[in-house]
């Protein structure tokens, strides 16, 4: 067995007891079923779909089927169900990567510490000075029908920033443990301390701040939708939907009025389990 | 109070101004066990009693139920606290109390002070201003009298009282100063009761020994009776008048101090004696083994059998109760008067021979280390020898972790020579090879902070041998279970968590660790401090074992003299980063020649 197959053999087990006693919190359960429900009824729609995702189901603006149809006489409940996929697909991705990004800047900006600490923090700041989604619509404004990974891209961008802050607030707790000292006078390489000995300490909050960006991300990524950037205008979009129907809003407001509950559900449910995560890694230790 | 019972006996000591707890009990919420059961204490007034035991054993549970208080997740289940009604005369009962008067009577007439007094004041408010906010709450003195009360109060504890001194913010004091503003606040409303949690644990002998005066001083001239609740058998010996020892939430032994130090008869009294170290003369000193069951898992028949070395059969099935022996002195052992007599010679040993032949393997020489621009120690040399331990003692502010720190190669701003078998080592560990970073190891201060909580304890102790190339796989996992042996960690901890050990086990873990990569030298910063008694007497006995059967030479930090005695041939005295006296540790302990010497000698709480 070699040193590198260590750290994931030891996370295993942690996690796994960490998951445990999430579940122990009511919002974490909450939030997390509601999750997983969203997750089934966006993925399933292929399958359970009253209509295809571009098929017309009737005249425009009618009352047809559960919530109606939409500007071109689509099944609401069918785009309603189609549009989910982008958005969650491109939501999880973006919040990875920003997460990735992030933690990364800020463990390293708190474990280097002194003049690079400076340095990585303040150009960070820099970036943290822009409004989140304007990088995001100076880039698409120039590019036509962007592909899901330039959105990705651009959403997980503005995220790393805002998580390197976080993670850096965390790492700098950890890396003046004596445990972190212990392993650098062991002559441990540098990236092996901050893999194995400073992450997986980091993990409860961590984890919290991931929640939270993924409600971000959503938030982000409907916004978009709705402003017309998305990878396809002909797709069912949840922030498109909006825009497109928001004409009858009057008549028939199931066409804004899903998607938004949609987007409603899904920020809280997350957000529940970001909370309960927070609180259930503030319990252990 | 009308419907409180009490002995006529209970009542003399009652109506004096002191305190009576009867059969108190103290459980955990939901689960009907109890942390602490069948505590009978008087506290006399004017009496200081000393309740010492180690932790888990349930004291400060008691201390704080004297205030009607328990922590959260446990209630008193039963018992009493007998207090005299200040006006009527009445006998109380604290427990019984609506919380209102309980309010009244915290900090009025049972004053608390807390382990960590830095915690117990309020960092953004003035000291004058936090003394004259209390006086106010308690409704003492007039508003133009109230500045001239904290005044008062100051000076009885000896701290200044000039407008400087009250204007300060909390941190902006020492450690021992905080503890006697904590004194003097408790004392100022005029309490009847005091309870002192470990109010010394981490304040330097000399302080210690003013923090204690102090408060002797005060009980006596104020009539106070105080209940000092600590793990040092040393500081009992000093300032008590009668001690309790408590073991697994039970009173073990209860007696006059004088008889506790020159009879202890219970099994456990011993064992803590036994792990005392001595300024006077070396002692092979020994811990207790096994740790404190906790509450719900206390084995049956006597709660001590488990590591009693007297036990027999009738232990493990039979409940003892706490018997009188003599006047005042009442033990809870099946076997009291049974196991012999006891000697305070037991465990000594001869000292180290200071004219033994050296052979030195790491020499410091003209060491000067820099925290940014600030000299923190001055021009320190001094040699180890092959299998000797060196002592570095001072008070916290002395240079000693720090020397011991930059020798680490933890800590690189420093100038000066460090040979190590005749070879120059580099300033910081990564600029040294891993050949010397193996053979020097650094074991730290606070084992609650030096291992990674997310590991395993197999994890951590294999890791220097995979790093230096010592051993792989499953010979490896061989090596920690022989190294967890030697330290005393039983097999089954393998896969445990660190987060999971109590502080010794954790230190032994720590130790495990340095041993994984054969070192030569091991540096040990103050490994003892964090902490109980006993748990450094099995932790000092661990080492002086293993220097012997493997020559490994130590650089030993401590603070505690009485300690270096027993463990080191050799000792350095350091004052504000600079070498007071160097030599033998007998020549240095028999014969101090500097004062700052003798003063740390005679500060030094010794049960000799």
């Amino acid at each position: 067995m070699t040193a590198t197959a260590n750290p994931p053999a030891a996370a295993k087990p942690k996690s796994d007891s960490f998951f445990r006693k999430a579940l122990r919190q009511k919002r974490f359960t909450f939030g997390f079923t509601v999750t997983l429900i969203l997750i089934a009824f966006v993925l399933l729609a292929p399958h359970f779909a009253p209509y295809g995702e571009r098929e017309t189901a009737g005249l425009p603006f009618s009352k047809d089927g559960v919530f109606g149809t939409d500007y071109l006489g689509q099944d609401v409940l069918s785009r309603l169900m189609y549009g989910g996929q982008s958005i969650l697909l491109i939501s999880v991705l973006a919040t990875a990567l920003g997460m990735v990004v992030g933690i990364l800047i800020g463990v390293i900006a708190a474990y280097s510490g002194g003049w690079w600490d400076e340095v990585i923090m303040r150009g960070n700041d820099v970036l943290l000075a822009f409004p989140q989604i304007l990088l995001a619509l100076v880039v698409l404004t120039a590019i036509r029908e962007p592909k899901s990974w330039v959105i990705i891209v651009l959403v997980g961008a503005s995220h790393a920033p805002r998580v390197a802050r976080v993670a850096r607030g965390v790492a700098l707790g950890i890396v003046s443990r004596d445990f972190v000292v212990a392993a650098e006078a062991l002559g441990e390489k540098r990236s092996r301390v901050i893999l194995a000995e400073v992450l997986p300490n980091m993990t409860g909050p961590l984890l919290a701040e991931a929640g939270l960006r993924l409600t971000y991300s959503i938030g982000l990524v409907a916004a978009l939708g709705f402003l017309g950037f998305a990878t396809d205008t002909g797709a069912a979009n949840w922030g498109l939907m909006m825009k497109e129907n928001q004409l009858a809003l009057s008549t028939q407001p199931w066409g804004v009025v899903a998607p938004v509950l949609m987007i409603a559900i899904f920020t809280i449910a997350t957000n529940l389990m970001a909370d309960g995560l927070a609180q259930a890694s503030q319990k252990g230790d | 109070m009308t419907d409180v019972t009490a002995t006529t006996q209970e009542l003399k000591v009652v109506s004096k101004g002191g305190l009576v707890v009867e059969d108190l009990e103290v459980s955990l919420t939901g689960r009907g066990v109890d942390v602490v059961d069948d505590i009978d204490l008087v506290l006399a007034p004017g009496e200081v009693v000393g309740l010492v035991g180690e932790s888990g054993s349930g004291k400060t549970t008691v201390g704080t139920s004297l205030l009607g208080y328990s922590r959260a997740g446990a209630f008193i289940s039963a018992g009493k606290v007998l207090i005299e009604d200040r006006t009527s005369g009445a006998v109380r009962d604290v427990l019984k109390l609506p919380w209102k008067e309980v309010r009244q009577l915290r900090g009025e007439e049972i004053a608390y002070v807390p382990q960590d007094p830095a915690s117990a004041l309020n960092p953004s408010i003035r000291i004058g201003k936090q003394i004259v906010e209390l006086l106010e709450l308690r409704g003492i003195g007039t508003a133009a009298s109230r500045l001239q009360g904290a005044r008062d109060g100051l000076a009885e504890v000896g701290l200044p009282t000039d407008d400087e001194f009250l204007r300060r913010y909390a941190h902006q004091l020492s450690g021992g100063q905080v503890q006697r503003v904590a004194l003097a606040m408790a004392f100022l409303p005029k309490p009847k009761v005091l309870v002192l949690d470990e109010p010394t644990t981490g304040l330097d002998v000399t302080t210690q020994k003013m923090v204690l005066d102090t408060m002797a001083e005060l009980c006596r001239s104020h009539g106070v009776s105080a209940l000092y609740v600590t793990h040092d058998l040393a500081v009992v010996a000093n300032i008590a008048d009668r001690v309790a020892v408590m073991y697994a939430g039970q009173i073990a032994e209860l007696g006059p101090r004088d008889a506790i130090f020159a009879n202890p008869s219970h099994p456990y009294t011993r064992a803590l004696l036994d792990s005392i170290p001595h300024l006077s003369q070396a002692r092979a000193l020994k811990g207790i083994p096994g740790r404190t069951p906790s509450p719900g898992s206390r084995p049956e028949g006597c709660r001590f059998n488990t590591r009693c070395s007297f036990v027999v059969d009738a232990c493990r099935t039979t409940v003892p109760e706490l018997r009188t022996i003599a006047p005042d002195h009442q033990v809870r052992c099946l076997r009291a008067g049974e196991i012999g007599a006891w000697d305070i010679n037991i465990g000594t040993v001869p000292d180290s021979d200071p004219g033994k032949l050296r052979d030195v393997i790491l020499s410091v020489d003209g060491l000067n280390v820099f925290y940014g621009r600030k000299q923190v120690v001055h021009d320190v040399t001094f040699d180890l020898g092959k299998g000797e331990v060196v002592a570095l003692v001072g008070e916290s502010g002395s240079g000693k972790t720090t020397i011991s720190r930059s020798v680490g190669g933890l800590h690189k701003e420093w100038t000066g020579t460090l040979m190590f078998e005749g070879r120059e080592l580099a300033r910081s560990a990564r600029k040294r090879s891993a050949e010397d970073r193996r053979r020097i190891q650094y074991i730290f201060q606070n084992p609650y902070l030096s291992l990674n909580p997310r590991l395993t304890i197999e994890q951590i102790i294999r890791r220097p041998m995979e790093l230096f190339g010592l051993a792989k796989g499953k010979n490896a996992t061989d090596r920690v279970l022989e190294l967890m042996e030697q330290v005393a960690l039983g097999s089954q901890m393998l896969r445990y968590q660190a987060s999971r050990l109590s502080g010794g086990e954790r230190q032994r873990v720590a130790i495990a660790r340095a041993l994984a990569a054969e070192p030569d030298v091991m540096i040990c910063d103050e490994i003892t401090s964090a902490l109980d008694v006993s748990v450094q007497g099995s932790i000092v006995e661990l080492l002086e074992g293993l220097r012997q059967s493997r020559g490994i030479s130590m650089l030993f930090v401590t603070h505690n003299l009485a300690l270096v005695r027993s463990i080191a041939t050799r000792v350095e005295i350091l004052q504000a980063g600079k070498v007071v006296e160097a030599g033998p540790v007998v020549t240095v302990m028999e014969t101090p020649h500097e004062d700052y010497t003798k003063k740390l000698l005679s500060n030094s709480p010794r049960i000799d």
